[in-house]
């Protein structure tokens, strides 16, 4: 059992297709939380506080000096978190302490994962615990160093997909997509918005016609309602971040405060 | 013809968010459609002469001549309109963006002088303009933030980070993947994903196809050195490219050496070396840490306060074919004087970079400098020095 469970986890892709198969939820509920903010130890309580409320995996961001796809709630997370000490190695840590209770995948931009290169990148996530790895800058053209350093660790290098994707850039990235394909629902930076796109529905169709893996959707998703809108939309995950990053910034309990959120939204998802 | 290059070496390429994918394919292919288009191509031409006020002038510095003994040739881009090469580039990526059918257009400026040259094509061809700027750049660089509001301009600044260049650049690119759709991003150096540092160069190459043939008729040769200063590197990119075959003409590109490269205090990632990395969607030389962030640049000057380059140059220095050096704020405060009392030129803080690393050569044969840009902009910080 307990090898099973190693096994398991070792190979990422596989850890997140049964992250997605959980019974009783419309789709898998993915917060996004920033790795140490607000402090090295809060933001593993919060992975846990996620855990406890019905998590299905947990997206883990890495502090960045240049955060180009975020929004200002995010942004400003990361600047505090590094102003704060944070550190490549304290992050994993979250991984690792997080990664015993359900995947973790991290979200990193480009240049530190090129840093120390790719393969040696993807090593330390790995045995971090660490079951896929997200890099918002790195798009199809310059990605296959980092997904093949992937694919010899047992990780999934999830792709993006966004609004302004053509039909045959989605299925040139779908076919490549390992544990989902994260779909891009606005055009535009992280963050809450009031309201769903338009297109919202079309554009999780086109990303589920153009890949066989999962499709979780994200930016710009922030309430229990925008979650089940996606999940109906035909969503296979629902990913939140800058409402949560948000409440963790301003709460007295951040872990608490998260919980609380993550535990409306599971609620919202449940069949 | 061939495509636009994406990669110099191991450098350039596109690490930018999908969303602005295919923005770039979409700006790839109009520049290649435009650049065999000869209603572009006149349009643009006529723009230059007859609205910047080219060909610049080349002219042999007097007394500096005299003072180095060899003739010293100035490339005066100061005399372009709005008072520096921004213009070239500006006006050429205006123009792009109305074949586009783009009627927004969003720039970063560090010294102001791109935010200037842009919101000036913007004006000249009604388009709506938003330029980001680094608030401790607003400060130092007060005399531009109003031409720009006159212009018409929007001018937004950025209080992240150190408030310099590299954090309006990272504004300017989430503008950018919010508002692609209606939006071009004019981007005013030789950096940024592909095609930028091609599609700029391309656009810049004049300074140098100009200074050549002004020299060849003056001189009845070329110059045994050519000098520029490199923040992201448009300037001396331009003025290196005519004479890229010409393999006896020694090119040198004179960095930001702020406090000194033996101090973090600097903007040379060039000359310092060290392991390349990925800044604003290129792969160059970067200044970060041994995680991978990128660090803050200082110099005196906020053209080339950046902790990054054009890929090109990296490619360039290392195949050897240019060389980078590096001059301290002091130096570039000494150069900036000398070269207003003795030629009555009073340069940009920028080319005073270039123009120090001149003074102090004791040997060579002729030298061309760009002068990149003229420093009006720049009397408050100079005087302020004392």
């Amino acid at each position: 059992m307990a090898e099973a469970a190693v096994r398991e986890r070792r190979d990422g892709a596989q850890r997140l297709a049964a992250a997605f198969a959980r019974p009783g939820r419309r789709a898998a509920l993915m917060p996004y939380l920033m790795g140490g903010f607000p402090s090295m130890e809060e933001s593993a309580r919060i992975a846990l506080a996620c855990a406890d409320a019905g998590a299905d995996v947990i997206e883990l961001g890495v502090p960045y000096s240049d955060p180009l796809a975020d929004g200002p709630v995010i942004h400003d997370a990361g600047t505090r978190a590094l102003a704060a000490g944070a550190s490549l190695s304290g992050v994993l840590e979250v991984a690792r302490i997080a990664s015993q209770r359900l995947p973790v995948v991290l979200m990193c931009y480009a240049n530190m994962v090129f840093a120390p290169g790719a393969e040696a990148f993807v090593e330390r996530l790995a045995r971090a615990g660490a079951s896929g790895l997200i890099v918002p800058d790195l798009p199809l053209e310059e990605s296959a160093p980092v997904r093949e350093a992937c694919e010899r660790h047992g990780l999934a290098l999830v792709p993006l997909v966004a609004p302004t994707s053509s039909p045959e850039r989605m299925r040139a990235i779908g076919a490549l997509a390992s544990g989902f394909l994260y779909t891009v629902s606005v055009v535009g930076t992280t963050g809450e918005r009031a309201a769903l796109s338009e297109r919202f529905g079309e554009i999780v169709s086109a990303a589920k016609r153009s890949t066989s893996v999962p499709v979780a959707i994200g930016f710009g998703i922030a309430t229990p309602e925008q979650a089940l809108q996606a999940a109906q939309a035909g969503a296979d995950g629902v990913i939140v971040g800058t409402r949560l990053v948000r409440a963790a910034a301003e709460a007295q309990d951040p872990a608490q405060a998260v919980g609380a959120l993550v535990a409306e939204l599971a609620a919202a998802l449940s069949v | 013809m061939s495509a636009v290059e994406h990669h110099f070496g191991p450098y350039g390429g596109q690490f930018v968010p999908e969303t602005l994918m295919p923005a770039l394919a979409e700006l790839e292919q109009e520049w290649l459609a435009a650049r065999e288009d000869p209603g572009y191509l006149d349009e643009l031409r006529l723009l230059l002469r007859d609205f910047a006020g080219r060909p610049t002038p080349l002219y042999r510095a007097r007394k500096l001549s005299e003072r180095l003994g060899r003739p010293v040739y100035l490339k005066r881009e100061d005399l372009n309109h709005t008072g520096s090469h921004k213009l070239n580039n500006a006006l050429g990526q205006a123009l792009l963006a109305t074949r586009m059918g783009k009627d927004r257009i969003i720039a970063e400026t560090g010294a102001g002088q791109h935010g200037v040259a842009t919101a000036t094509a913007c004006a000249l061809l009604g388009l709506r303009c938003v330029v980001y700027m680094g608030q401790e750049d607003t400060r130092r660089q007060r005399p531009n933030v109003q031409r720009m509001e006159l212009l018409g301009a929007e001018v937004r600044p950025v209080s992240a980070g150190a408030m310099t260049l590299k954090e309006a650049t990272s504004a300017a690119i989430r503008d950018w993947v919010t508002n692609v759709q209606d939006t071009h991003y004019v981007i005013g150096s030789v950096v940024g994903p592909a095609p930028y540092p091609a599609l700029v160069r391309d656009l810049q190459r004049v300074i140098g196809d100009e200074a050549r043939q002004q020299i060849i008729e003056r001189e009845g040769r070329l110059p045994s050195r050519v000098i520029a200063c490199v923040g992201g590197g448009s300037n001396a990119m331009g003025i290196f490219t005519a004479f890229l075959a010409d393999e006896q003409v020694e090119l040198v590109g004179v960095e930001a050496g702020g406090e000194g490269i033996d101090t973090p205090r600097h903007g040379a990632p060039l000359t310092v070396g060290g392991r390349p990395g990925v800044l604003h969607g290129a792969r160059s030389a970067v200044m970060q840490d041994e995680e991978g962030q990128i660090v803050e640049a200082h110099s005196i000057s906020a053209g080339l306060d950046y902790p990054g380059t054009g890929p090109q140059h990296a490619f360039l220095r290392d195949t050897g074919r240019a060389r980078y050096v590096a001059v301290t704020d002091e130096q570039a405060l000494v150069a900036f004087k000398e070269l207003t009392r003795m030629e009555g030129i009073i340069p940009a803080l920028e080319t005073a970079h270039a123009i120090a690393w001149t003074l102090a050569q004791q040997d060579g044969e002729v030298d061309l400098i760009c002068l990149s840009g003229r420093g009006d902009k720049d009397l408050a910080e100079v005087l302020a020095r004392g």
